[in-house]
């Protein structure tokens, strides 16, 4: 949420309120009227999100078997067990742990970038001043967003089917097209095959027979499966339209006068664009790659819909498979302990990447300031 | 800074506060031993019903049936239709109150048996030993039969009548050996219907696996037995004819299961069980078929049986009633009257008759009920079973021993927790 928070500011380019007007007394009143009016929310925030997620908490350190309350005194706590099987001892769980770890690797890795990128040309396309019917094109690019997942997963599971409308499109161009949503060869697999560096259906040895974390490498380099490509697609377009709308919100914000003295400065297009428009949309950038990160590690409706983890568990991600594993499998404290680690994975990953697009002018600015307050506190001293 | 960690606390303090309240509370979580005697509700009892309904028609018939024993006894009984079983089940078991009385799949039962979530009432029916003996075995658990059979269905083979006079082929060629259907098949496939359209994984290929005396775990569920040479060669048999093409699994027809590949036509023939008769019906009204019993194997006769039976929560205040409504749903009247109203066959051995008289189409199906074997119905198997099905997948490039052995190792692992 911090994230969200900072880098919105920025965009709506509101400045941080700061300080209070008036005395001691008025603010010491208005601090009670302030905590009286949040009360509804944190009792709600409490209620509905601190209290469950403790209880996952709990369940993911305890044997709780999804009888009863999982506080009761026939519940244990098996320390890291269930982390353990899921992290360090080889068996189903973490076999099935690492497949959906991989399969949300392969996922994120293709979505994040393509969304992005897609909702950045479309939000430049539709900010042209000059544009004719700039409302229509607005509304019908953000119109997949407004749809229920579910709906438009289940138009997918049509369009994709052997002998739906992708393949025939397909075939007008000589092109065979798979079974989509049965397909579970890996892509990186049949480029390599394509390409000759290998043969699918006879893997090299070496890539087969080495085994790291319950899978071989051959598995670990598969790529998103042809299955997953097609739930890949669905996400980048419904989800281009929510991000679309962040940019335009940015380039709204870009002073004309800049561009037009960059105009004056002789640059093009495109100069324009590598120079002034994508350093004032960083911030946003940020954003929205943040925001893309924490929504794919965390698919689910989906596989839920369309694939249940199939074919051959290559659309399984752990979102998924901790709810397999409680609701199906009677394996509660996995399941939690799942949820957690996919916690954890994706606040390093959204703080790594909180600190890769910082910006670096501002860091060296604020270090300089510092450096001249120093040595002007020296002068005093001395 | 100090905002913050005060807010911090307030909102701890306001958390601790809830979560206590939540905790301490009742009707939420409560703390309480398993009991084997029943809990008898005093005065009229308000029963609730939670089933995973196939359609209208058998929501009505259950509600009718409910209704029914209700107002015979003053009790109330409100029927709720699962939109997701498991899920809903788990819920009310989490929850310390869940439906008295409720579907268990014979696959989820045993995990439930374990967790103490089930009350065994089998033993307060006198005509217990009426139910068809394999079913009985399916919801045993430690030795313990807990609840009974509700209904239950066996796989067929269908036959496509069209494609089968085509071929040329009379009833005199119907298969009932291996090396028949292994010719039959042959013969119908031609360049766009292939001979045996068979649905993917365990719940279809497992006929032939019982048809060759193999079964994936040992008798008593102790430990597994699948890599042995009965499963092999069964599942190399049929791999040898998927490989030939006069076998096909649904995923390379374009279909989501048999039926579908067979309603289409893309298959002359497909192993399914009496459900198929709804989708012929519905999707594929022009398709002229008919059921005849499996083939047998080296070892006989064999199929799959899948049934479900009448759950009763351990944690139910009216156990006593729950038992009696059981009672009444499952005698061998209410049992043809479901039949009736939604195909499925009755559990009693003493109901077959008249259902065989009333759905003649059906006979082979309830042929089944002598001779079929149940699911895997050991704690903890789900998830080993959905890995052996996801590598089953692509059955006919699959490495078979291969599979079996890491069927073996998961099982054995998954048995010993």
């Amino acid at each position: 949420m911090t994230t969200t928070d900072t880098a919105l500011e920025p965009v709506t380019g509101r400045a941080p309120r700061r300080g209070r007007a008036g005395g001691k007394g008025q603010g010491q009143r208005q601090s009670v009227a302030g905590w009286l009016f949040v009360t509804p929310t944190l009792v709600v925030l409490g209620l509905f999100l601190v209290i469950p997620i403790v209880m996952a908490l709990w369940v993911s350190f305890s044997d709780w078997n999804g009888r009863g309350s999982p506080f009761s005194s026939r519940v244990n706590l098996v320390g890291a067990q269930n982390y353990a099987a899921l992290l360090t001892e080889p068996g189903l769980s973490r076999q099935d742990f690492m497949i959906s770890l991989r399969n949300t690797f392969y996922y994120v890795l293709g979505v994040v970038p393509l969304q992005t990128v897609l909702a950045l040309t479309l939000a430049v396309i539709v900010n042209q001043r000059f544009l004719k019917g700039r409302t229509f094109f607005r509304t019908a690019f953000y119109f997949p967003s407004v749809v229920s997942s579910v709906a438009i997963s289940l138009v997918f599971l049509f369009l994709f089917t052997g002998t739906g409308a992708v393949n025939q499109f397909l075939s007008l161009f000589g092109i065979d097209g798979p079974t989509w949503f049965s397909d579970p060869r890996g892509l990186i697999h049949l480029v390599g095959d394509w390409l000759g560096l290998w043969s699918g259906t006879n893997p090299p040895a070496a890539l087969e027979n080495t085994q790291v974390m319950s899978l071989s490498l051959w598995e670990w380099i598969s790529g998103p499966s042809v299955a997953m490509s097609a739930i890949m697609l669905q996400v980048i377009w419904t989800t281009a339209g929510t991000f679309m709308l962040m940019f335009i919100a940015g380039l709204q914000d870009l002073p004309t006068e800049v561009e037009e003295a960059a105009m004056v400065d002789g640059a093009n297009k495109w100069q324009r664009f590598r120079a002034v428009t994508l350093p004032h949309l960083r911030p946003t950038i940020l954003l929205v790659v943040t925001l893309g990160v924490i929504g794919t590690w965390q698919v689910f409706d989906q596989m839920y819909v369309m694939t249940q983890g199939g074919p051959a568990k290559t659309t399984l991600t752990p979102a998924y498979l901790s709810y397999t594993a409680a609701f199906n499998q009677n394996q509660w404290g996995e399941g939690a302990a799942m949820a957690f680690l996919l916690f954890v994975l994706i606040f390093v990953l959204t703080s790594v990447q909180r600190y890769w697009l910082r910006d670096k002018d501002e860091v060296a600015q604020r270090k300089a300031e510092r450096a001249q307050r120093r040595a002007a506190k020296k002068g005093v001293a001395a | 800074m100090y905002r913050t960690r005060r807010t911090a606390a307030l909102a701890l303090v306001l958390g601790g506060t809830l979560f206590a309240s939540a905790c301490g509370g009742g009707g939420g979580f409560k703390d309480e031993g398993a009991s084997s005697a029943p809990a008898s509700a005093k005065g009229p009892a308000a029963l609730k019903m939670l089933i995973a309904s196939s359609g209208d028609a058998e929501t009505n018939a259950v509600k009718a049936a409910a209704d029914a024993w209700a107002k015979k006894t003053g009790n109330t009984v409100t029927v709720t239709v699962a939109s997701d079983m498991n899920q809903q089940l788990a819920q009310g078991f989490a929850s310390g109150s869940p439906a008295d009385v409720f579907y268990m799949d014979a696959s989820r039962f045993a995990d439930y048996a374990k967790n103490g979530s089930l009350y065994a009432y089998a033993d307060q029916l006198s005509d217990n030993a009426d139910f068809y003996e394999p079913l009985r075995q399916t919801f045993t658990f430690e030795g313990k039969q807990y609840c009974v059979p509700k209904d239950f269905s066996t796989l067929g083979l269908q036959i496509n009548t069209d494609s089968w006079k085509k071929a040329g082929l009379t009833d005199a060629d119907v298969p009932t050996t291996w090396d028949q259907l292994e010719a039959v098949s042959k013969k119908l496939t031609t360049k766009d219907q292939v001979g045996l359209g068979i649905g993917v994984g365990i719940d279809r290929l497992g006929a032939f696996v019982v048809q060759n005396g193999g079964w994936w775990l040992k008798q008593d569920g102790s430990a597994p037995s699948a890599n042995s040479p009965e499963v092999t060669q069964a599942l190399e048999w049929v791999q040898k004819n998927v490989k030939a093409g006069n076998f096909k699994m649904s995923n390379q027809l374009d279909s989501g299961w048999g039926g579908e590949a067979f309603g289409t036509g893309k298959a002359a023939m497909t192993i399914e069980g009496n459900w198929i008769a709804g989708a012929a019906k519905n999707d594929y009204p022009k398709l002229n078929y008919k059921t005849v019993e499996l083939p047998a194997g080296p070892k006989g006769k064999g199929t799959l049986q899948f049934t479900q039976c009448w759950g009763v929560a351990a944690d139910s205040k009216a156990q006593a009633q729950a038992v009696d409504l059981v009672k009444a749903l499952s005698t061998v009247d209410q049992q043809l009257k479901f039949a009736d109203a939604f195909g499925v066959m009755p559990s009693r051995q003493s109901a077959a008759d008249q259902f065989k008289a009333k759905f003649p189409q059906d006979a082979p199906f309830i042929a089944g009920g002598e001779y079929g074997h149940g699911p895997i119905n050991a704690a903890g198997m789900e998830q080993v079973v959905a890995d052996l099905n996801s590598k089953l997948e692509s059955f006919g490039g699959a490495n078979i021993p291969q599979v079996l052995q890491a069927f073996d190792t998961n099982a054995s692992a998954a048995l010993k927790k």
